[in-house]
């Protein structure tokens, strides 16, 4: 019986038993649009995934009717293809899939759904109806890097890092670069924790950096323990992916946050109006995709000095790249004069001068 | 009585999660067709129930053998992401190869479940030779396996022309399991699944191999007057459930996923221990548990985006389900009577 | 180095070293009792979830705490029911609580993203706390890190200077013999449950009250299992856990101290020492068996029903 039972359930299972067939998204000009988000961490992380969805309710905001949004979150990449393809199977005309991870998934399902429109964070392989996007948080960080060597009085300042792709490693540089421009003696040390969240062990990495002489803190990962721990010891720090000035008060000089919002609603009003086209989108700070939380707990010179580059960055006449640029071996990456390309930048896996320590392979 | 209580259970359960889903504003009724339902209604979604199936059974079925033969192979994680590991190791050196490539896919399946057998004769071998705990020694070493995988996914078996992401190069269609239906979704490794639960209900009740496990399970005492070596079938057992767990990873990578990531598991080695002792043990229970779960997987997303209710209510579902079968199913196996007024 | 560095260092490792220590004593006690609980990362983060709402409700760390370890416990009395008075199995109904508890978790932490609460206080002794070198270390610390320190002393008066320790000991080695000798087996592996449920819940509720002063989803990151393999490593010994959470809490610590100071090494192969070191131990135990050495509980992981 239960073998019967069981032979009964395998057989609708492959679709020997189908009822219907697929419902295909259709979304003509004028309809209601349903936007779904897919987001690799959950929506309450307080980092990249949490800024993400501010953008989906922007967007909700923003468009009202027009719009219908939902997401998935905690989606494992390894297991993606399921969750992007039900959204565009319920009937979602534009799918933002948040996570490099998410890239082959995304095209796989895009190539299925053709008339559905998607966008991918980070990625870098695109479709007719795949577009992606991504920020140049670089800008945000040469920034951080100023702030950071004018204010430190140690004359070290402490780095958490994740891992090391080319995202976190150019951040480093130009962090390493702006402070640099203001402080040739700098020194930045780097702890490599190998996680995007584990407040924990960010703590930790906080404390032993603080412990070894760093009096500011910067952070490429996504919790706000590292600002808490600066916040505790007196010291300052910058935040992360959302404002987290509510977690530190104190300690928190400014944040680099990403904001989606008008990429989103944009992307959105494109689809409504049928003009949506696949392209790769890097905007900075100019573009308003890279926001430095508004400055705090620092001498009005050096806000005003903070302010003065922020602007010249939007209006195109400082690029934190700007040669020349030398590696840690000596070799020149960017001559005098030039700044680097975009492709250097999205595959950069060297150290510029000055940081004393070993990439990890 | 044996078969009602896992239904009772799960009635139990999907009325606790109806107060909780009223108690949050949404209606019971709708979130009952949305999680049980509608992932029925669509072929689509059907073949999605089948593909999220296929490795839970085709672990569950050789951990099988293992619990039954009252051995604790906990580690069926660790094995799962070692055979994925290293049979995708094969199909990122024969990434764009002349010449003929008819045996890579083979030669993956095959390295996929070695490895998975290999790496659980660490725990086999310990236990034998040493009588270290099992338990613990597999659990330890999943997350060995997994860091493994991880550094690996970073460094050395990283796409060279991938910006230094981490993740391998996408394979060749010669690497990958070939698609059953149109739609591009449901692969082979369903059918290695279901293969694998035939193969363990014909050898569990049919061959000496399956009366010497049940037996050194039931008694080990009795195995050994009987002159079964308990050393020979601790080996045995631990070999087939990390084959079948190193064979679900490597058809996972080489079905689903395509590529080497630095994670290619959801927990499946996990929820497949849980999936084994729902399905009590038996190949075709475990079928039916494997369905069962992935059903509530998926119901659990449709009802992200159509209700919009939280993830962590689907999970906290599944935990108060798995709770609430296993609770049943003891009571209705040990047959625990409440004798009213006795103190014992 | 100065003195003040490795003050530092050692009074990171310690508050690193707390919630494997806290939870690892719960699960101690459990094992001994010949139980195998592997919900605990399940039943750690309910309670900081819950910790962290009721500290936010109430104003009171205090409270909070208890409540974590309450919520802990209230989980394991589920645990407790299926494994020992319903004699499932222990492997799959700990996994089960894992994810009902992850689950739960969320739902419970929903609420409370994004705020923060000041840590819980730590102790200060004008004179004693400001001593050089040692001050902060021992007269520095939170009430969990002093709670943790006492737990180890208390399982360990409790386990080998008591009655009832004894009690709790055998029947984790034989529950067949000890059910012969009219010893409630069950009722005292259920207490061992909920002691075991409350420790976790203590664990989570330090991580949000104390270590890093918020709520976020899954913020337990696998401390729980750490603590599990703790268990192991030390040899279900309560001094042994001290020490063991001090290597496996201090190994993370010293490696980003050694990062800090510039000299790296590989973040896995780091990271899986906690693991391989209790494979390791686990072997040499064994070896180490026929001159006397420490067992697991004979009992461990066994299902009892009185009626067989």
């Amino acid at each position: 019986m239960r073998i019967i039972y069981g032979a009964l359930v395998g057989a609708l299972a492959l679709g020997l038993a189908g009822i219907q067939g697929p419902a295909q998204a259709q979304t003509k000009p004028g309809d209601k649009l349903k936007v779904g988000f897919v987001y690799v961490g959950p929506v309450a992380d307080y980092g990249y995934s949490y800024q993400h969805d501010e953008s989906r309710k922007a967007l909700a905001a923003a468009l009202g009717d027009k719009v219908e949004t939902s997401f998935l979150e905690n989606v494992p990449e390894a297991d993606s293809e399921r969750s992007i393809e039900s959204l565009a199977r319920s009937g979602h005309g534009l799918i933002f899939t948040t996570s490099f991870g998410f890239m082959e998934p995304t095209l796989k399902v895009a190539k299925k759904f053709p008339k559905v429109k998607f966008e991918h964070a980070t990625g870098y392989k695109r479709a007719p109806n795949v577009s992606t996007y991504s920020a140049r948080f670089y800008e945000g960080r040469y920034i951080c890097g100023e702030i950071a060597g004018k204010l430190s009085k140690t004359g070290t300042v402490g780095y958490i890092a994740s891992f090391p792709i080319p995202e976190v490693v150019s951040g480093i540089n130009a962090f390493m670069l702006g402070a640099q421009s203001v402080n040739p003696n700098i020194k930045v040390k780097i702890v490599w924790v190998n996680t995007w969240f584990d407040p924990g062990k960010e703590a930790e990495a906080a404390k032993a950096l603080l412990a070894q002489g760093a009096d500011i803190l910067s952070q490429h990962t996504d919790s706000a323990a590292p600002l808490q721990e600066a916040e505790k010891q007196g010291k300052l720090a910058f935040g992360q992916s959302s404002d987290q000035m509510r977690f530190a008060p104190k300690a928190q000089l400014t944040s680099i946050v990403d904001d989606w919002n008008a990429y989103v609603i944009d992307e959105a009003k494109a689809v409504l109006a049928g003009t949506w086209q696949s392209k790769d989108t890097w905007h900075g700070i100019k573009e308003g995709m890279v926001v430095l939380a508004p400055f705090a707990n620092m001498p009005d010179d050096v806000k005003a000095k903070a302010e003065a580059s922020t602007k010249a960055i939007a209006e195109g006449r400082l690029h934190p790249f700007k040669g020349p640029v030398v590696k840690q071996d000596g070799t020149v990456m960017v001559k005098e004069g030039e700044s680097a390309p975009d492709p250097m930048i999205l595959g950069m896996n060297w150290y510029v001068k000055g940081i004393d320590d070993k990439l990890p392979q | 009585m044996d078969a009602l209580s896992p239904i009772l259970a799960f009635a139990a359960a999907v009325a606790i999660g109806g107060i909780v889903v009223a108690a949050m504003g949404r209606s019971p009724a709708a979130a009952f067709v949305t999680y049980f339902i509608a992932p029925l209604s669509e072929i689509w979604s059907l073949q999605e129930v089948a593909l999220k199936a296929a490795p839970l059974a085709l672990i569950a079925t050789g951990l099988a053998f293992c619990f039954r033969a009252n051995i604790w192979n906990i580690g069926a994680e660790g094995q799962f992401v070692v055979g994925g590991l290293f049979g995708g190791w094969i199909a990122v050196a024969t990434h764009g190869m002349a010449g003929p490539t008819f045996w890579v896919l083979p030669a993956m399946l095959i390295a996929g479940t070695l490895a998975g057998a290999a790496y659980a004769m660490i725990p086999a071998l310990l236990k034998v030779k040493l009588g270290v705990s099992e338990i613990l020694t597999s659990l330890m070493l999943v997350y060995v396996a997994e860091l493994l995988l991880d550094y690996m996914a970073r460094g050395p078996l990283r796409d060279p022309a991938g910006y230094n992401f981490p993740q391998s190069v996408t394979f060749d269609d010669a690497a990958r399991l070939p698609y059953l239906m149109e739609g591009d979704s449901l692969h082979a490794g369903v059918l290695i699944a279901l293969a694998a639960v035939v193969i363990a209900t014909f050898v569990l009740a049919r061959t000496l191999f399956g009366f010497e496990v049940r037996v050194l399970g039931a008694s080990p005492r009795a195995a050994r007057f009987a002159g079964f070596s308990d050393a020979r079938l601790t080996m045995a057992v631990f070999a087939i459930s990390g084959g079948a767990a190193g064979l679900a990873g490597i058809a996972e990578v080489a079905g689903k996923i395509g590529q080497l990531q630095p994670s290619i598991s959801p927990g499946y080695g996990f929820t497949a221990i849980i999936v084994a002792f729902l399905g009590r043990l038996s190949p075709v229970g475990i079928l039916v548990a494997a369905l069962v779960i992935a059903l509530t997987t998926i119901g659990g997303e449709g009802a992200q985006i159509d209700l919009k209710l939280p993830l962590d209510l689907t999970r906290a579902f599944q935990g108060l389900l798995l709770a609430l079968v296993l609770g049943a199913d003891a009571l209705s196996r040990y047959q625990v009577r409440l004798v009213p007024g006795v103190v014992r | 180095m100065t003195l003040d560095i490795a003050q530092m260092i050692v009074v990171t490792i310690l508050a690193a070293a707390t919630p494997l220590m806290i939870a690892a004593l719960g699960e101690l006690v459990v094992e001994r009792s010949g139980v195998l609980n592997l919900g605990v990362e399940g039943m750690m983060v309910l309670g900081a979830a819950a910790g962290f709402a009721v500290a936010v409700e109430t104003g009171s760390t205090l409270i909070g705490a208890m409540a974590g370890a309450g919520t802990g416990l209230a989980l394991s009395a589920l645990f407790g029911i299926l494994t020992v008075g319903l004699a499932a199995n222990q492997v799959a109904s700990g996994l089960a609580m894992t994810i009902l508890g992850l689950g739960l978790s969320g739902l419970v932490g929903a609420g409370y993203v994004g705020l923060k609460r000041e840590p819980a206080p730590h102790l200060y002794i004008p004179g004693l706390t400001d001593l050089p070198g040692i001050g902060r270390l021992v007269f520095g610390q939170d009430g969990f890190v002093y709670a943790g320190l006492a737990l180890v002393a208390g399982v360990s008066w409790f386990l080998w200077r008591t009655r009832a320790g004894l009690i709790l000991r055998a029947i984790g080695d034989d529950h067949t013999a000890t059910h012969a000798l009219g010893l409630k087996v069950r009722k005292v592996r259920f207490l061992a449950v909920l002691f075991g449920g409350a420790c976790a819940g203590l664990a989570g509720a330090y991580l949000s009250l104390a270590y890093t002063p918020f709520w976020a989803p899954a913020m337990t990151a696998g401390r729980g299992w750490i603590a599990l393999a703790l268990v192991v490593f030390a040899s279900w010994r309560p001094l042994r856990v001290l020490a063991g959470a001090m290597l496996f809490g201090g190994a993370t610590v010293l490696q980003l101290h050694a990062q800090a100071a510039g000299l790296g090494l590989p973040g896995q192969a780091l990271s899986a020492l906690p693991y391989l070191a209790t494979i390791l131990a686990l072997v040499l135990l064994s070896l180490g068996r026929r001159q006397g050495g420490s067992l697991a509980p004979a009992a461990l992981g066994r299902v009892f029903t009185p009626h067989r």
